[in-house]
C-alpha cells in the first residue's frame, strides 16, 4: 500500500479542468488537442497517498481537489550555464568606450 | 443540483460576474452603441494624481529614481553620427516593492477591494503583476489569488513565469498555474464567482490611473533635474497600460509636447494560444503578441471596457528583436552596474537606436526597469529556448526568426529598430469596431467622435474609412 502523506504537508495536486473535446472553440490544433490542465499548491487537508485524489486548503483558504502529484515541491527554475554570446557583451562594450576615452 | 460549468454556460454569465467583481457598472457610461465617456469613467473614481500617489506612498510604491545612463549614452554616441546621441535616463522601477511598476497598477486596485469591503482580489497574469497584486494584497490583509498560464503540454514552465509563482507564494498568495490556452478567462471567471473577490484587472480605471503618477514623476523629476520635460519617453508595450497611463501622467505635468514612443518585441509568426509555441517565445510580455490585438481592439480585454486605449496615446511605435533586448540587458550591467529584467529592457533596447536618430542635447527617457533573478533573466530564457531547439547564435539581429533562431547583436551598431504604421493599426482598429457593429445599422454622433477620438483621425475621416470598410464587410 502506497505510504500516506500527512495532513498539513505543503503539497501540489493537478487537475483536469477542460478535455480536450470541452475547449473554447477558435484555438490553434495543437492546443486542442490536449486537455486544460491545473496545478495548485497548497496544505494537505486529509493524509493521501501519491497519485490519489487529495484535498487542499490554500493559502487564500479555499478547498480545492485534485490528483496529489507532488510533496513539498521544489522551485527548480534558475540561470543554467552562461550563454557564450552574452559573456563576450560586457568586455565588448567596455572596450568600445575605452576606445573613445572614457573609462568604465 | 450541480452548475453547469462548461465552457460555454461560465463564459454566458460574463458579464453579470464581471459587474459583482468590478465594483464598477460599466453599463452607465455607455454613451452610444460602441462609444462610452472613457474620461468620466476614469473621473468617477477619484484618484487624480495626487490622491493615487498619496495612496501608494503608503507602501513605498512610486518615487523611484530618474538615473542618468551617462555609459550608455556614450556607447550611442560611439556609434552615431556626429552631433547625434541623445541622453538617455531610465526610471528605476524596479525599486518598487515587488520589482517593477507593476506595483503602481495594483496599488489602487487593493485600496479600492479594501474599501469597499472585499475580502479578497484575483488576477490573470502570469507576469509582474501577479507579484505586485500579492505584494499589495499582503500588506492590506486581503486574501489574493492569482491564476497563471504557466506550463505547456509536457509539464515545462516557462521560468520567468516559475519565478512569478514563486514570489507570488512568498506574499501569500493561492497561485493557480494553467496549462497553455486562452480558456484563463474561464477559470479566472469561475474564481471570481466562487470566492465573491475583486477583479483586480489589469484593465481597470484604477490600473490606469496608477500609472499616472509615474509619467508625472519622472516629468517632474526632469524638468528639476534639467530644467525641461523630456522630448521622449519610450515605454515597452503589451497590454496598453503602461503607454496610456504614462502619456496621461506626462499631460498632467504639463509635458504637453513629449513624444510618446512603444516599443515591443517582435514575436511575429509565434501563435499565443498555441501550446508549441509557448515556450518558443523568450519573452512573456512586452511582445507583439499582445501590443498588436491589444492596440487594435482593447476591449479584449477581462473588464467590459478596458482603461487601456494605447492608440490615444502612441506617437510611434516600434519592434525590437529578443536579442537585441538581451545584449542592451548585459550592456545596461556592465556598464551602469545596473542588472534588471530583460521584458523592462525592451524600450532601452529601442532608446539605444532613437538616441542615434536625435541631437545630443535631446533628453530620452526610458519609463521603466523591472528585477531580475533566476528564471527571469536572458540566460535562463536563453537555455530554455535551446532546450526546445531554437538556435542562439551572435550575429546580425536582422537575422532573428521568432521560435527558430535567435540572433545577439556582437556590435552595439548591429541594433536597430523597425517601425509600426499607426495608421495600418487604426484601420485594423476601425475594421474590429466595424465587425464588432456588424448588427447595427446606424452609429451615433457620440458613436463617430468616439473612434476619432480613439484612432485621432477626424470625424470625417473615421466616416469615410468605417463605412468603406462596412460595405466590404457585406
Amino acid at each position: 500500500m502506497a505510504e500516506l502523506v500527512a495532513a498539513g504537508a505543503w503539497v501540489e495536486i493537478s487537475a483536469i479542468v477542460l478535455e480536450p473535446n470541452r475547449r473554447a472553440p477558435h484555438i490553434p490544433d495543437d492546443t486542442q488537442r490536449v486537455p486544460l490542465e491545473m496545478r495548485v499548491k497548497g496544505f494537505l487537508a486529509a493524509p493521501a497517498a501519491l497519485g490519489d485524489e487529495a484535498e487542499i486548503v490554500t493559502p487564500a483558504g479555499r478547498k480545492l481537489g485534485g490528483i496529489l502529484t507532488a510533496v513539498n515541491p521544489p522551485y527548480s527554475h534558475g540561470f543554467g550555464a552562461p550563454i557564450p554570446e552574452l559573456s563576450a557583451i560586457g568586455g565588448s562594450v567596455r572596450a568600445l568606450l575605452r576606445a573613445r576615452g572614457q573609462t568604465p | 443540483m450541480s452548475a453547469d460549468l462548461s465552457y460555454a454556460a461560465v463564459i454566458a454569465q460574463r458579464a453579470e460576474i464581471m459587474k459583482a467583481s468590478a465594483g464598477l457598472d460599466y453599463a452607465r457610461y455607455s454613451t452610444g452603441a460602441i462609444a462610452f465617456d472613457y474620461e468620466r469613467l476614469l473621473a468617477d473614481t477619484g484618484y487624480d494624481v495626487e490622491t493615487a500617489a498619496n495612496v501608494q506612498i503608503r507602501t513605498a510604491v512610486g518615487d523611484t529614481p530618474l538615473v542618468e545612463l551617462v555609459n550608455v549614452t556614450e556607447l550611442v554616441r560611439a556609434v552615431s553620427r556626429p552631433g547625434k546621441g541623445a541622453r538617455i535616463f531610465v526610471k528605476d522601477e524596479a525599486k518598487n516593492p515587488s520589482g517593477s511598476f507593476k506595483d503602481r497598477r495594483a496599488s489602487l486596485s487593493v485600496h479600492e477591494a479594501k474599501k469597499r469591503g472585499y475580502a479578497g482580489v484575483v488576477a490573470a497574469t502570469s507576469g509582474n503583476y501577479g507579484a505586485a497584486i500579492a505584494s499589495q494584497a499582503a500588506k492590506a490583509g486581503l486574501r489574493c489569488i492569482v491564476v497563471q498560464e504557466a506550463f505547456d503540454s509536457r509539464g515545462i514552465s516557462q521560468p520567468e513565469i516559475a519565478e512569478k509563482t514563486r514570489a507570488c507564494e512568498a506574499y501569500g498568495a493561492e497561485v493557480i498555474r494553467l496549462s497553455v490556452g486562452p480558456e484563463l478567462f474561464y477559470v479566472f471567471l469561475r474564481v471570481l464567482k466562487d470566492t465573491g473577490y475583486f477583479n483586480a484587472s489589469l484593465y481597470t480605471p484604477y490600473s490606469i490611473l496608477g500609472i499616472e503618477t509615474l509619467g508625472y514623476e519622472l516629468a517632474l523629476q526632469a524638468r528639476e533635474r534639467i530644467g525641461r520635460f523630456p522630448d521622449v519617453v519610450i515605454a515597452t508595450h503589451a497590454g496598453g497600460g503602461n503607454v496610456t497611463g504614462t502619456a496621461r501622467g506626462l499631460r498632467k505635468a504639463g509635458a504637453m509636447e513629449t513624444r510618446m514612443i512603444a516599443a515591443s518585441v517582435d514575436l511575429t509568426g509565434l501563435h499565443m494560444a498555441s501550446d508549441r509555441d509557448f515556450n518558443r517565445k523568450s519573452f512573456t510580455t512586452g511582445h507583439t503578441g499582445f501590443s498588436i490585438p491589444f492596440t487594435t481592439w482593447p476591449d479584449r480585454a477581462d473588464v467590459p471596457r478596458s482603461a487601456a486605449r494605447p492608440l490615444r496615446y502612441i506617437d510611434r511605435f516600434v519592434t525590437v528583436t529578443q536579442g537585441e533586448v538581451f545584449y542592451i540587458t548585459e550592456a545596461l550591467a556592465a556598464l551602469e552596474g545596473l542588472e534588471r529584467g530583460p521584458a523592462g529592457n525592451t524600450s532601452l533596447a529601442a532608446a539605444f537606436v532613437i538616441a542615434q536618430e536625435l541631437d545630443s542635447d535631446r533628453i530620452i527617457v526610458v519609463q521603466e526597469t523591472e528585477y531580475t533573478g533566476a528564471g527571469k533573466h536572458p540566460i535562463a530564457q536563453l537555455n530554455l529556448a535551446k532546450q526546445m531547439g531554437i538556435e542562439v547564435r551572435g550575429g546580425d539581429p536582422r537575422e532573428n526568426k521568432p521560435g527558430e533562431r535567435i540572433v545577439i547583436p556582437q556590435h552595439p551598431a548591429q541594433l536597430t529598430i523597425v517601425n509600426v504604421d499607426l495608421d495600418h493599426l487604426r484601420r485594423s482598429y476601425l475594421r474590429n469596431a466595424a465587425n464588432f457593429l456588424s448588427e447595427q445599422p446606424s452609429l451615433s454622433p457620440a458613436d463617430y467622435e468616439f473612434l476619432a477620438d480613439e484612432t485621432r483621425w477626424s470625424v470625417d475621416d473615421v466616416k469615410e474609412i468605417f463605412h468603406e470598410m462596412r460595405r466590404k464587410a457585406r
